[in-house]
């Protein structure tokens, strides 16, 4: 492969740009509506996320077309993907639920790890065919939306945490006000749950299927798919306990905290530091 | 003109005082009939509440018409004027008008920021209308303080978060549950603040009321103000498997409901919240009970610390609020001082040449555009003869009315209505 095209296109760079100002001015939208209390700063942050998430699409879309397999050859790539499918997950949720302030605690996020794209080293993998598999692009695309999902649920679950907080202390300040009420928070909370876990099941099985027809075994203990199986367990933990006992509140908001600590530990320890076949893509 | 307001409220009357005074509103009524028109008092208008009784008068003679409407009270309600005076204040002029946009935007108010004041004072303008004592000059004043007790509402925390206990719990149940509609509430003992919380809740659509009291009977007849349930008082820890809201007022020496009894019931309720409010002293709730996951307990200081807070919320917004007033005070004088016979008929021409000369240079530029220069000043001269002809009775009608002593006022209003030339102060 020719290494040149790794480096961005002036298209792609435009692209960039605007996804990454459009980010920020979101975010600076929300952090307003969050201070300020004016709902004028959230629909102007907000138009200005959805306007960066359709460039974001835009620059995932021509870096396809410039290579000609699913742009997801490096970590940068990676780091990407999974900012787009966390802000299209937001998007989806906030027009059901309208929790404003999210946007203040989504928004960071997405512009922090859009803000580190470009610096973060690339390096080529040579075999992009598998990039082709339509069992891989599957795979890929269900577990980075499931975990888009698994972010938001994070935030959410944070968000609780501090308005019981708020409540039990009965300290009602700043953040008191502007946070909604415990029921709507821990009902977000499971909804990107009960969002996240089938896809998440369904991209797991995907990868099982896809290994089994190229490698010909279905498990080969790579340290990723054991964090993977791990983080699938405690969503799934969260999801029967809710489900069957009526867990909520407190316990199922830093479970799903937990969940995504394991599921950032999926993606750094399984791919970053030890190797498998899943390490070529994120190598430094 | 000028606007004169006299009148006393809970700051400078004591209750026994006011309550004297204090009119219905039929009384008002029949008060303000008398009142005005008449030669010291062009135009009245009355607002009676428990906190305050309020003159707002348009007269030519201020002094004049203040000593009538104080020998009015006195007379009316018996009072000796010397017992009166005391507690009277009186403004004119802009002061009169920021006191009364004060009034109406709940800045003057016992407690600040309360909303049943503006209805009162659009209750006693409604009076003045059906009495015909009020004129061009309180109808205007009067339709802007609404609109600034609308803005002031609108764009200041004026009369945000709850400053009363009973509404503070309402609001803690918001922020717990979301959507009141479809809680159970269980109301243990019985109590002012206690039903008061209730009813609240009632009105943010809670159903299903639980009444439970020592003696039944009691029970029942709460339950029916209520449109709730009796229950037994042994039945409560069974009760707490489904209520959602327990408020407890009851004059036990112990506690009614222990940390043991909540423990219990959060495996059956499959962990939906619970939220106490214990208005009781000495306390009927565990206070342990809040470190139960999913449960929380308010007890009367939680709430009266939740009240006071707000309160210094509000009494900051305020600064905004007195803001608002003060450009609203200027906007009415601008209005009042233009509510003469020369500046109506200067605005009324002014408004006129705009219009024909937006008019003229769009033809000129358009379909008259090959016209020379001598037949564009014919145009010119053609348009301006049409409107002095137009023009010519309305001034005249302006300028005989304007000077009689009666209607005059009137008739400037509806001068600047019909023909609004007041359009960009309303």
């Amino acid at each position: 492969m020719n290494p040149g095209s790794l480096h961005l296109t002036p298209l792609d760079s435009l692209l960039y740009l605007l996804a990454l100002s459009g980010y920020f001015t979101a975010w600076a939208g929300y952090t307003g509506y969050l201070i300020l209390h004016r709902d004028i700063y959230h629909r102007l942050g907000h138009a200005f996320f959805i306007a960066a998430l359709v460039f974001h699409s835009g620059l995932i879309v021509s870096r396809a077309a410039e290579t000609g397999v699913f742009p997801l050859q490096d970590l940068r790539d990676a780091v990407c993907f999974a900012a787009w499918a966390a802000a299209l997950v937001y998007v989806l949720f906030h027009a059901r639920y309208k929790l404003l302030v999210v946007g203040a605690l989504v928004g960071p996020v997405i512009f922090i790890s859009m803000a580190v794209y470009p610096f973060i080293a690339i390096r080529t993998y040579d075999h992009p065919d598998i990039l082709n598999s339509l069992w891989t692009i599957f795979h890929v695309l269900a577990i980075f939306l499931g975990n888009g999902a698994f972010v938001l649920a994070a935030a959410v679950g944070a968000a609780y945490l501090l308005q019981e907080r708020a409540i039990k202390s009965k300290r009602h300040g700043f953040l008191y006000r502007r946070l909604p009420s415990l029921d709507v928070l821990d009902r977000m909370g499971y909804a990107c749950v009960a969002f996240g876990f089938p896809l998440l099941t369904i991209g797991l099985a995907a990868g099982f299927v896809y290994a089994q027809r190229i490698w010909g075994h279905w498990w080969s203990w790579d340290p990723k798919e054991v964090w993977s199986a791990v983080t699938w367990f405690t969503y799934a933990a969260l999801l029967h306990e809710r489900v069957f006992v009526g867990w909520r509140g407190r316990k199922a908001a830093w479970l799903s905290i937990a969940g995504l600590a394991l599921a950032l530990a999926t993606f750094v320890f399984g791919s970053l530091l030890f190797s498998g076949h899943h390490g070529q893509f994120t190598r430094f | 003109m000028e606007i004169v307001l006299l009148g006393l409220n809970h700051q400078t009357a004591p209750v026994a005082v006011r309550e004297r005074v204090a009119f219905s509103a039929a009384q008002a009524e029949e008060a303000l009939g008398r009142i005005a028109p008449s030669a010291r008092v062009a135009e009245a208008l009355l607002i009676s509440t428990c906190n305050r009784v309020e003159f707002v008068c348009a007269a030519d003679d201020p002094e004049g018409c203040c000593s009538a409407i104080k020998d009015f009270l006195a007379g009316e309600k018996q009072v000796a004027p010397k017992d009166l005076s005391p507690h009277l204040y009186t403004y004119t002029g802009d002061d009169a008008v920021r006191h009364l946009f004060r009034v109406a935007a709940s800045l003057d108010s016992m407690i600040l920021g309360e909303p049943q004041i503006l209805g009162q004072v659009k209750q006693s303008y409604r009076l003045a209308v059906t009495a015909r004592s009020s004129g061009v000059l309180i109808s205007r004043l009067m339709h802007q303080a609404f609109a600034v007790a609308k803005k002031v509402r609108k764009e200041t925390g004026i009369g945000d978060h709850a400053v009363s206990v009973s509404y503070a719990a309402v609001e803690l149940a918001k922020k717990i549950f979301g959507e009141l509609a479809g809680k159970k509430v269980l109301l243990i003992g019985a109590g002012e603040m206690a039903e008061l919380a209730v009813e609240h809740l009632i009105a943010n659509q809670a159903s299903d009321v639980l009444v439970a009291n020592r003696t039944f009977e009691r029970a029942v007849d709460l339950a029916g103000a209520f449109s709730g349930t009796p229950v037994r008082f042994e039945e409560i820890p069974e009760l707490l498997k489904t209520a959602d809201i327990v408020i407890s007022s009851t004059g036990a020496p112990g506690l009614i409901v222990t940390r043991s009894d909540v423990k219990a019931v959060m495996r059956p309720r499959r962990n939906r919240p619970l939220f106490f409010i214990d208005i009781a002293v000495p306390r009927d709730i565990d206070p342990e009970i809040n470190r139960v996951e999913n449960a929380y307990v308010y007890d009367v200081d939680d709430l009266s610390g939740v009240v006071e807070k707000n309160l210094d919320e509000r009494r900051s917004e305020a600064v905004k609020a007195e803001r608002i007033v003060d450009t609203a005070v200027v906007r009415f004088r601008d209005w009042r001082l233009s509510l003469d016979v020369v500046p109506t008929i200067v605005a009324l021409r002014d408004k006129w040449e705009a219009m024909r000369r937006q008019e003229v240079e769009k033809s000129l530029a358009r379909a008259l555009k090959n016209l020379s220069e001598e037949e564009r000043q014919a145009v010119d001269r053609l348009t301006e003869a049409i409107m002095n002809k137009a023009l010519h009775d309305p001034v005249q009608f302006l300028k005989a009315e304007g000077h009689r002593a009666e209607r005059r006022l009137e008739n400037l209003g509806i001068a600047r209505d019909m023909f609004r030339l007041d359009e960009e102060q309303s």
